[in-house]
């Protein structure tokens, strides 16, 4: 049996900058909030493909699990909580950045 | 030290060159990252979790003042104004922006710096003694041998797609500083008929499949280094396994065949290797020594530095833990630790990469060295400056007494910065630093060496360590494994597991149980936990770590 699909958000790192990006409806953002939630396969599979495309701008794009609470976001993954936050030794990466889009 | 020659700044000039453009056409998008990763890679640029990552190569741990600045110039100017000091004599930058890494590579080339080969499947940056050329207990230099090595390696068309990567490491002292065992190649000095020489050991290495090096010959003449590595690395380079990446390394071609066939194979290849070695190779070494000749050592008076010994009990601290024995008479060996109790280990910021060069400036003979346990030396210091140095090092929290003690932990990035990483490190490192630095235990607890990674690549070299940390992601939660009485010396040897893993918050008061086993066991203050560990073994330490397990088996 496969397992039911659980929502998604299409992530990758940025081409210029290295850091961690998230797919939107028309880009990419920086913090997780403002990803695109995607709920169902296909449509994430084919987001996939559209961002994988986008090989000016990103590196290394994938599908990461995430949790949905209403309209709010939180990843399951510790490893995507520290990309989404930045290092714990010290006040670097997003957690110590504003909100930006990308693209 | 070694200075470029004019073949090596045009090479540096044309390599960055080269990669400058690939950059360009990596924005402009005319290259892929397929196509671009591997061109990144043999310039030592990585893509890590939250940015590029830069690893740049201070071969066999030598800098100078100059080269120490500039770091710390490239620190401020495009990084976070620090940088991250490896196990294998490498820095690592953690937040470059990928247009300006080729500002970077020239700002290296200024001061003969670079990037090649700290990555993909080439001969590594070679790694030496960190007290070399200083050490009392040093038969040879190992820097000259070590800089031929490196001429030899670099950009060697043989060499340069190889079944995987290659990690040569060289001690000139028989006490083996630079874990030598596991190494591909562990080059360790030795004298026979009063003619020094080396032990040549090969198939060492840690990561997935720990292995210690086996022993290929006892004595190999100086001058048949170079046409015997290169004997070694081909035969290697034919029947080592490129079908598969786990089964790659050296160390798997010598277990699979055996050291004996391995022997063979290389003494076969040797004969013929050597008619093709001119004697170059030793004209360059004649020259390479030259350039590392040491520095003129004075004769002063030390009654300072005994008066300070004696008046001043932190002075007197640090230089009982932080000092070695220099071969000249009236000089010391400075270890600096960058690893003050709840700092990141090996990290440096740019203020403290400023002051050790200026101290090196100042009082050390222009010598910096960098450690393969994350600390700065300054190798060449006349006893009678120390008390004014380490008035220095405490104006940038560079005076920690802690060197060998529990606190000075290796520890790999992990994954606050690894994206191969399975659970974090440094976070582990600073808690127990921490934590024995409250209990004001570490001295009392003496030589002790925690080594911890973040995976099973063993980067932070935990199999080696008399406690060993190894992070893994144990259905999505960090957990942590421990293994006891690794030794990364001559005697080296492949810790015991000591049982399952400890969730992260119950790590700490694990280590804590086993340290306190430990002064208990110890027949007295100078049996140190690795020879109480051989004396008694495993299971009076597991005992200490699982007593839940004792009670259920009562
Ligand atoms: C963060 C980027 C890093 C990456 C992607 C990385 C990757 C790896 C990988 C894949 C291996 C296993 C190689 C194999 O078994 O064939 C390895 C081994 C090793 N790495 Fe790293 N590493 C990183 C950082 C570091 C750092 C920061 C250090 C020093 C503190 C380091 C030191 C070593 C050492 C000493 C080994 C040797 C283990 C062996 O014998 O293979 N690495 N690394
Ligand atoms: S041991 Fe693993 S986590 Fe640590 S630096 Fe190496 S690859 Fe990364």
């Amino acid at each position: 049996m496969s397992k039911p699909f659980t929502p998604k958000v299409v992530t990758a790192n940025d081409l210029l900058k290295g850091d961690v990006i998230y797919q939107t409806i028309s880009g990419w953002c920086r913090d997780l909030a403002d990803a695109e939630i995607l709920r169902d396969e296909a449509h994430a599979d084919l987001r996939l493909i559209e961002g994988s495309q986008q090989i000016s701008e990103v590196v290394g794009v994938y599908l990461m699990d995430v949790t949905v609470y209403g309209s709010a976001l939180t990843t399951t993954h510790f490893r995507e909580e520290f990309r989404a936050t930045g290092p714990s030794n010290y006040a670097h990466g997003k957690q110590s950045e504003h909100k930006q889009e990308v693209v | 030290m070694y200075t470029y020659n004019e073949f090596d700044k045009s090479f540096i000039q044309t390599r960055n060159a080269q990669f400058r453009g690939q950059v360009e056409r990596r924005i402009d998008g005319s290259l892929t990252e397929d196509e671009f990763k591997p061109l990144r890679l043999m310039n030592g640029l990585y893509l890590q979790l939250h940015a590029y990552m830069l690893r740049v190569a201070i071969p066999y741990g030598t800098l100078n003042g100059g080269q120490m600045r500039q770091l710390a110039f490239i620190a401020d100017k495009w990084d976070k104004g620090y940088g991250h000091f490896t196990t294998r004599q490498n820095i690592q930058f953690n937040w470059p922006e990928l247009k300006d890494v080729p500002d970077i590579l020239d700002a290296l080339a200024e001061v003969e710096m670079h990037a090649i080969q700290t990555s993909g499947n080439t001969i590594r940056n070679v790694t030496a003694d960190h007290f070399a050329g200083a050490a009392a207990d040093e038969i040879a230099d190992p820097r000259p041998v070590a800089e031929l090595i490196r001429q030899w390696s670099t950009d060697h068309p043989e060499f340069q797609f190889m079944p995987r990567k290659f990690k040569v490491a060289v001690t000139g002292s028989t006490n083996d500083r630079a874990v030598t065992r596991a190494h591909d190649i562990g080059l360790r000095m030795v004298k026979k008929d009063g003619v020094a020489g080396f032990e040549v050991i090969v198939g060492g290495g840690l990561g997935r499949t720990p292995m210690i090096g086996k022993v290929i010959t006892n004595f190999l003449p100086q001058e048949d280094l170079l046409p015997y590595l290169e004997s070694i690395v081909s035969v290697w380079n034919q029947i080592g396994r490129r079908d598969n990446k786990y089964k790659a390394r050296i160390k798997i071609t010598v277990h699979e065949h055996g050291i004996e066939e391995i022997r063979r194979l290389v003494d076969e290849r040797f004969s013929i290797v050597k008619g093709t070695f001119s004697g170059i190779d030793q004209q360059r070494l004649a020259e390479y020594e030259k350039q590392f000749a040491a520095p003129e050592f004075t004769a002063k008076s030390d009654a300072g530095f005994k008066d300070a010994y004696h008046n001043d009990p932190v002075f007197r601290a640090w230089c009982d833990t932080n000092l070695a024995a220099h071969k000249a008479d009236g000089y010391s060996i400075v270890s600096i630790s960058i690893k003050k109790h709840g700092q990141t280990p090996g990290d440096a910021t740019s203020d403290q990469m400023r002051l050790m060069a200026d101290l090196a400036e100042q009082y050390g003979h222009n010598e910096l060295r960098i450690s393969h346990e994350q600390n700065v030396i300054l190798p060449h210091v006349h006893k009678s400056d120390l008390p004014a140095i380490h008035a220095a090092l405490k104006t940038q929290d560079l005076a920690t007494a802690n060197i060998g003690l529990i606190s000075d932990i290796i520890a790999c990035p992990g994954m606050d910065y690894c994206a191969l990483a399975t659970a974090r490190s440094i976070p582990v490192a600073q808690e127990i630093a921490t934590r024995f630095e409250d209990l004001k235990l570490e001295h009392e607890i003496g030589n002790l060496k925690i080594k911890i990674s973040g995976c099973i690549n063993a980067c932070g070299h935990h199999h080696v360590g008399h406690i060993g940390i190894l992070g893994l992601d144990r259905a999505g939660v960090e957990n942590y494994q421990v293994t006891l009485g690794g030794d990364h010396t001559e005697t080296a040897k492949v810790g015991d597991r000591a049982g399952p893993g400890f969730a992260a918050d119950e790590l700490v008061p694990a280590i804590e149980r086993l340290v306190d086993a430990y002064l208990e066991l110890r027949t007295g203050k100078d049996e140190e936990f690795i020879e109480t560990y051989r004396r008694i073994g495993l299971a009076p330490f597991k005992v200490a770590l699982y007593p839940e397990a004792q009670a259920d088996a009562a």
